[in-house]
């Protein structure tokens, strides 16, 4: 069978980006979620770097690989950023998921499980003495 | 010297460097912000004044023109944002110094709160004047990272978890909106809107399905709204303020652009009516939600819900085949640029009149609220003042929006969608009477009496609402600059 080079990269690419959306639906744990994101840019990435081969020139369109860095930095930023978060949840006493997710009743069963109304805390003053505390 | 230019690149650059300073300086990030402010917010009126008096200001970066390189346009609508932005990122700027500071210079606040603020407004002025679908992408990611962070400023278990689930939807938003992108370069060989302007059909529904559904994550339409209201109401209320009135208005002009600028609308028209009904929902969904708030600052966030889904009966207006080619179509334009200033402006003077109540008392629940009205009353008519604006009432810039878009409605031939925003209209007014009128009831025992706690705020801090909800005001009243600014539609 006479496959051109880019399909199985391409065929690749959206196979992860499918496995990323499951894994994001089905995971409730904050780490796995962040890691499904990573797999769906990864596979992004992968699609749009194989779809530079498709115009049968015998080199690749050079803008696709450009901006394919540019997005793996945004992307390590904002994992970055995920994991910076999630560590600074868990320290304050948070869990490995969200509150409120049905899904994560099994994994944590603490007193987080409110709805959205009262979502936020009660003391929302400018002064709070314990938020600072909690962070280090 | 090509003034208009230097103003073009000052606003986006300025604020960024500001940002960096803030970052290596964190101890006078307060007089930093405070200079880039002032620099900014001159840069972004001289821009005003100039595009009005020649037209579009057109630049393409270091020379290269698309579709090699990245063109940024300051036209009318987008300089009318980017003045609004610059005015209220001021104000914020001006309301926070003094909060902030009383921690010390040391404190996580001063370290965290002006290199963001500044990110943010940078990468908000960088959107606001891009066409290039990649260079959005960038700009659309560093203002989630920015608010995210903002959000997350407190660092309580709750505030992190509302962080965390706006990071969630904002990532998902961004990966939707990243593969539409990729999709459309693929077909199409350019990122530039300009360009595919002439070139989207009916086969890049996929790729224009995957950008309109990440952006309407990131603008918290029904049913993608949960993670607003616990992030909004969660943030430090300078954050809160600059969060509900900018974040949401940066992903739906990336929306607006993409369709307007570039999308096939008037063939798509069964997703316009989908949009619009989403927006319809969302109107009354938010504002009932916002009326079964107990706490000031969860009913001003449930309202930004409701007043994102005005902002999206455009695009069935704009599809209706009565209204292509028409002056309807520009009336809708006009009216959704008109809703989305003034509701920055309104909704801004909101969230800094309810993070003074809390600096007075301490709390701001609705039902110990009694007295403040007498209290601190300037505070309490500037909310006011913005709460006509989102109601539309005469003379708002709110008025004038819903005026312009029932109208639009009318011209469309389909009066149902007139319908929303009048309803919203009546709605809105419900839910921002209860805290007017919990504010205004004097404590039961002793009509003089102040309420419980209470600590006086400075006259001149108050002032500062006041000039966001005169601006939202003053868009109505002279409306004939942004409306020649914004045009017809594009």
């Amino acid at each position: 069978m006479n496959l051109e080079i880019w399909i199985p990269y391409a065929l690749c690419g959206s196979a992860l980006i499918g496995l990323g959306l499951y894994g994001l639906l089905v995971n409730a744990r904050l780490l796995r979620r962040i890691l499904a994101f990573n797999v769906i840019g990864s596979g992004i990435f992968l699609l749009f770097g194989a779809m530079a081969r498709r115009s049968g020139a015998p080199y690749a369109d050079p803008v696709p690989q450009a901006m394919i860095i540019t997005g793996i930095v945004v992307a390590i930023a904002a994992t970055a950023l995920a994991l910076g978060l999630i560590v600074a949840h868990a320290r304050a006493g948070g869990g490995e998921g969200l509150p409120g997710d049905d899904a994560m009743a099994e994994v944590q069963d603490d007193e987080g499980l409110d709805g959205m109304s009262d979502g936020v805390s009660d003391d929302v003053s400018d002064e709070r003495p314990e938020a600072q505390e909690s962070q280090r | 010297m090509n003034w208009p230019l230097i103003a073009l690149v000052l606003t986006i650059s300025l604020p960024l460097l500001g940002a960096l300073l803030a970052v290596a300086s964190a101890r006078f990030g307060d007089w930093i912000a405070g200079v880039i402010a002032v620099g900014t917010l001159a840069a972004a009126i001289g821009l005003l004044f100039f595009v009005n008096a020649q037209g579009a200001v057109t630049l393409a970066v270091g020379g290269w023109a698309p579709p090699l390189g990245i063109q940024l346009i300051a036209d009318g609508t987008a300089t009318l944002f980017l003045s609004t932005t610059a005015l209220i990122m001021t104000i914020v700027a001006l309301f926070s110094a003094r909060s902030i500071l009383r921690r010390g210079r040391n404190s996580r606040e001063m370290h965290l709160f002006w290199p963001l603020l500044l990110l943010l407004w940078g990468a908000l002025n960088a959107i606001f004047v891009s066409r290039d679908l990649f260079n959005l992408y960038v700009g659309l990611e560093l203002v989630s990272l920015a608010s995210v962070a903002l959000v997350a400023i407190e660092g309580s278990r709750r505030t992190l978890a509302a962080a965390l689930r706006y990071l969630l939807f904002a990532l998902t938003g961004s990966l939707l909106y990243l593969l539409g992108a990729v999709l459309l370069y693929t077909a199409h060989g350019t990122l530039d809107l300009g360009l595919l302007a002439a070139q989207l059909g009916p086969d890049d529904g996929l790729a224009l399905a995957a950008i309109t559904a990440g952006l309407i994550v990131k603008t918290a339409l029904f049913p993608f709204h949960v993670w607003l209201p616990p992030a909004h109401a969660g943030a430090p209320t300078p954050a809160s303020a600059v969060l509900s009135a900018l974040v949401p208005k940066a992903s739906l002009y990336i929306l607006l652009r993409v369709w307007f600028d570039a999308g096939p609308i008037e063939t798509a028209s069964v997703a316009m009516t989908f949009l619009g009904a989403l927006g319809a929902v969302a109107v009354l969904h938010g504002s009932l939600m916002a009326l079964r708030q107990q706490r000031l600052k969860l009913i001003i966030a449930y309202s930004t819900c409701a007043q994102i889904g005005y902002l999206f009966v455009i695009f069935p207006l704009a599809a209706a085949p009565a209204v292509i080619g028409t002056t309807g179509a520009d009336a809708a334009w006009q009216g959704t640029v008109f809703q989305a200033l003034s509701h920055a402006l309104a909704k801004a003077a909101m969230f800094l009149c309810a993070g003074l109540i809390i600096e007075a008392v301490g709390h701001d629940r609705l039902d110990r609220l009694a007295g403040t009205a007498r209290a601190m009353p300037m505070t309490m008519f500037a909310f006011g003042l913005a709460a006509i604006s989102l109601m539309g009432l005469p003379p708002s810039g709110g008025f004038i929006a819903k005026y312009l878009l029932v109208n639009a409605a009318f011209d469309a031939g389909a009066p149902l969608w007139s319908m929303v925003v009048l309803i919203g209209g009546l709605l809105t007014a419900a839910y921002l009477v209860r805290p007017l009128a919990a504010t205004w009831r004097s404590p039961k025992d002793d009509p003089n009496e102040l309420p419980p706690g209470f600590v006086d705020v400075a006259r001149r801090r108050q002032l500062l609402p006041m000039i966001l909800a005169l601006a939202s005001l003053a868009l109505g009243l002279f409306s004939l600059l942004p409306v020649t600014l914004m045009g017809g539609r594009p």
